[in-house]
């Protein structure tokens, strides 16, 4: 961040962290590069040469597009699921003091910590034994459990720097609770929320384990990938596919990270 | 809801803008010194009858009977935890007594939530909306009982001149000093015009010059306006230079209740003798063979004369210098008590044996509580 040079950085550690920053992000370049390739049955490089002809293939194919579709349902409404009831709970657990308060905290976050294969094992074995049948809402069911702690861990983080006496001085003048979280509550969690659905949206849309559990028929973008890859016909089709799915899921979080830094201001002023 | 906004925006000046919302000095009522020489209203304003507040096994508030008389300056003084705050918070509408009734104006309010009471509050943190500026700030009350945008910002802005903040307006919260937030705070709550003013230590955040002067200003306000004020704080200097009247509480209690000259001069237990300004108490043996009575009995330091031809014999065992004053501790018998001199007098080396007396009507005795 630093422009003034006074802590000037060795040459080699400069390399260094630049190679890391490349071994990093090359890759991510190369598949934008595979995507307007000629050759379509291995990955040849370098590439034979250049076309566009890719993007309209991948147009016109109905199962990106039903898959794509699937995806932004599936974000969208565990995105939503995730900001009600996450910001209820954040409110619940930072305003008020109750029995098993740091219990619920816990079983709250617990879902991120686990990894995806034991949420996923353990909600397929659940739908199946309350003889669920498997569709977009199981889906979206397993999307919102680790949705949910991605909002709550934000909204409670703001919820924890806005003075309490805020929604009493809402009250005492004369606001009931409606107009109290109309006018005082979201306007102080608003960026929060809006980060913490950005970053729920953008993990719901490229996850794979849980989905893979909890998804009958129906393939979401990621799965729909991991399946065209094995065909090695049309491959440069995933490759538009995947930066596509690149730039929809990187838009959120760059937007996310910009509001949540901002919000530090916002925020910070209770008193 | 409905008729109460109308009878607010009925009864609320603003409204008119020919006559000004906060009658100006020449109309200001000649001040009485307290509920005794009258000059209040015999309406009250706010009483508790046995109102309790209990969390848990904790009694935050227990059994307190109390009435405020409307236009009174109303203090709670106590130490932390004894309950002054949960008492305002009760009238507020932010807690609900375990027993008792609280009525304000007349009217049991147990089932009144905070939004209906024509009560407001200024909290020790003052509370301002960090995401507002401070003219939507000061209008947030008469915005959320429907008043249009030029109407309510007028009525805050003179709101803001009468707490001498002209011209703050488009500023936020955080580029305010403690002291001028403080001041928005107050008119945040006056411009509703509520009927009783509730003051949670407001001036505990401020330095000692500011708290001074906000201690006159509030004073000054309050019988300008008319307008109940209970006032809780745990600085009795700051309780007896503004009350009216002052209610000590402690452990939930109230210990006792009168005028600031009461208080300080006769208080009726150790608790009230020892918090308010450190009065010294005497042992009953002592005082019995003073007055043939067995009592506690409270004395000021400052009723203390040393150094006289005749008296009791006490022993200096040590001296602070406060300024204007110096405080002197003496060994009288086995009580250690203080006195204070003036600057200017000498000081007594300490060990030293001096004869002290004082006035008998400066004893004041404390009855059968200790």
């Amino acid at each position: 961040m630093r422009s003034d040079g006074k802590t000037r950085a060795p040459f080699t550690l400069k390399a260094a962290a630049g190679l890391g920053l490349a071994f990093m992000h090359l890759p991510i370049a190369l598949i934008f590069v595979y995507a307007f390739t000629t050759e379509d049955k291995s990955y040849q490089w370098p590439p034979p040469g250049f076309t566009l002809k890719w993007l309209e293939v991948t147009w016109n194919r109905p199962d990106v597009w039903d898959a794509l579709k699937l995806s932004l349902q599936t974000a969208t409404i565990s995105t939503l699921i995730a900001m009600v009831l996450g910001t209820l709970c954040a409110a619940a657990v930072s305003r008020t003091k109750f029995f098993g308060r740091e219990t619920i905290s816990l079983l709250v976050i617990l879902p991120i910590a686990l990894p995806g294969i034991i949420t996923g094992i353990a909600l397929r074995s659940a739908f199946s034994i309350a003889d669920i049948p498997f569709s977009i809402w199981t889906i979206i069911l397993g999307h919102a459990t680790f949705c949910v702690v991605v909002v709550y861990n934000n909204a409670v983080a703001r919820f924890r720097r806005t003075s309490g006496s805020l929604v009493e001085a809402s009250m005492d003048l004369g606001a009931n609770s409606f107009q109290t979280f109309r006018h005082v509550i979201l306007p102080n969690i608003g960026t929060a929320l809006l980060a913490g659905g950005m970053l729920a949206f953008a993990l719901s849309f490229d996850e794979v384990i849980v989905t893979t559990f909890t998804a009958g028929q129906q393939s979401t973008l990621p799965i729909w990938m991991l399946e065209e890859l094995v065909r090695p016909r049309q491959r440069p089709v995933t490759n538009v596919v995947a930066m596509v799915v690149v730039l929809v899921t990187i838009l959120p979080i760059l937007a996310a990270y910009y509001l949540t830094r901002d919000g530090d201001q916002v925020a910070g002023s209770g008193k | 809801m409905k008729q109460a906004i109308l009878i607010t925006s009925h009864h609320h000046p603003f409204k008119t803008s020919a006559t000004r919302h906060f009658p100006c000095i020449s109309e200001v009522r000649p001040y009485a010194g307290g509920l005794q020489t009258t000059g209040f209203s015999m309406t009250t304003a706010v009483s508790f009858s046995k109102v309790s507040r209990h969390f848990g096994t904790v009694r935050a508030v227990d059994d307190v009977d109390l009435s405020i008389a409307e236009g009174e300056f109303f203090a709670m003084l106590g130490p932390s935890g004894s309950g002054k705050t949960t008492c305002l918070r009760l009238i507020a509408g932010f807690e609900q007594p375990t027993a008792g009734h609280i009525e304000i104006f007349g009217t049991k309010v147990e089932n009144v939530p905070p939004y209906r009471r024509n009560v407001n509050t200024v909290f020790q943190d003052y509370a301002l909306f960090p995401h507002m500026n401070i003219i939507d700030n000061v209008a947030y009350g008469l915005m959320i009982q429907g008043m249009g945008k030029t109407e309510r910002h007028a009525a805050a802005n003179e709101a803001l001149e009468l707490v001498a903040l002209p011209g703050y307006g488009d500023r936020r919260p955080g580029q305010l000093s403690g002291g001028q937030r403080q001041r928005v705070a107050l008119a945040r709550a006056l411009v509703n015009k509520p009927k009783v003013l509730l003051l949670d230590e407001p001036l505990g955040a401020l330095d000692l010059k500011l708290r001074e002067q906000m201690q006159e200003e509030l004073k000054t306000l309050q019988r300008k306006l008319g307008i109940t004020f209970v006032f809780v704080t745990h600085d009795q200097g700051e309780a007896l230079s503004m009350a009216d009247r002052v209610a000590v509480f402690n452990d939930g209690k109230i210990q006792q209740i009168g005028s600031p000259q009461d208080i300080y001069q006769r208080p009726q237990s150790r608790f009230v003798a020892d918090f308010v300004g450190s009065s010294n108490v005497l042992e009953p043996a002592f005082v019995k063979q003073l007055t043939g009575t067995e009592s506690y009995a409270s004395l000021r330091p400052e009723a203390i004369r040393i150094g006289q031809p005749d008296g009791h014999s006490a022993t200096v065992i040590g001296s602070s210098y406060l300024g204007g004053t110096t405080r002197v501790g003496l060994a009288l018998g086995d009580m250690r008590i203080n006195a204070l001199i003036p600057a200017d007098q000498a000081v007594p080396e300490n060990g030293t044996t001096v004869q002290i007396n004082w006035q008998a009507d400066e004893l004041h005795l404390m009855g059968g509580k200790p």
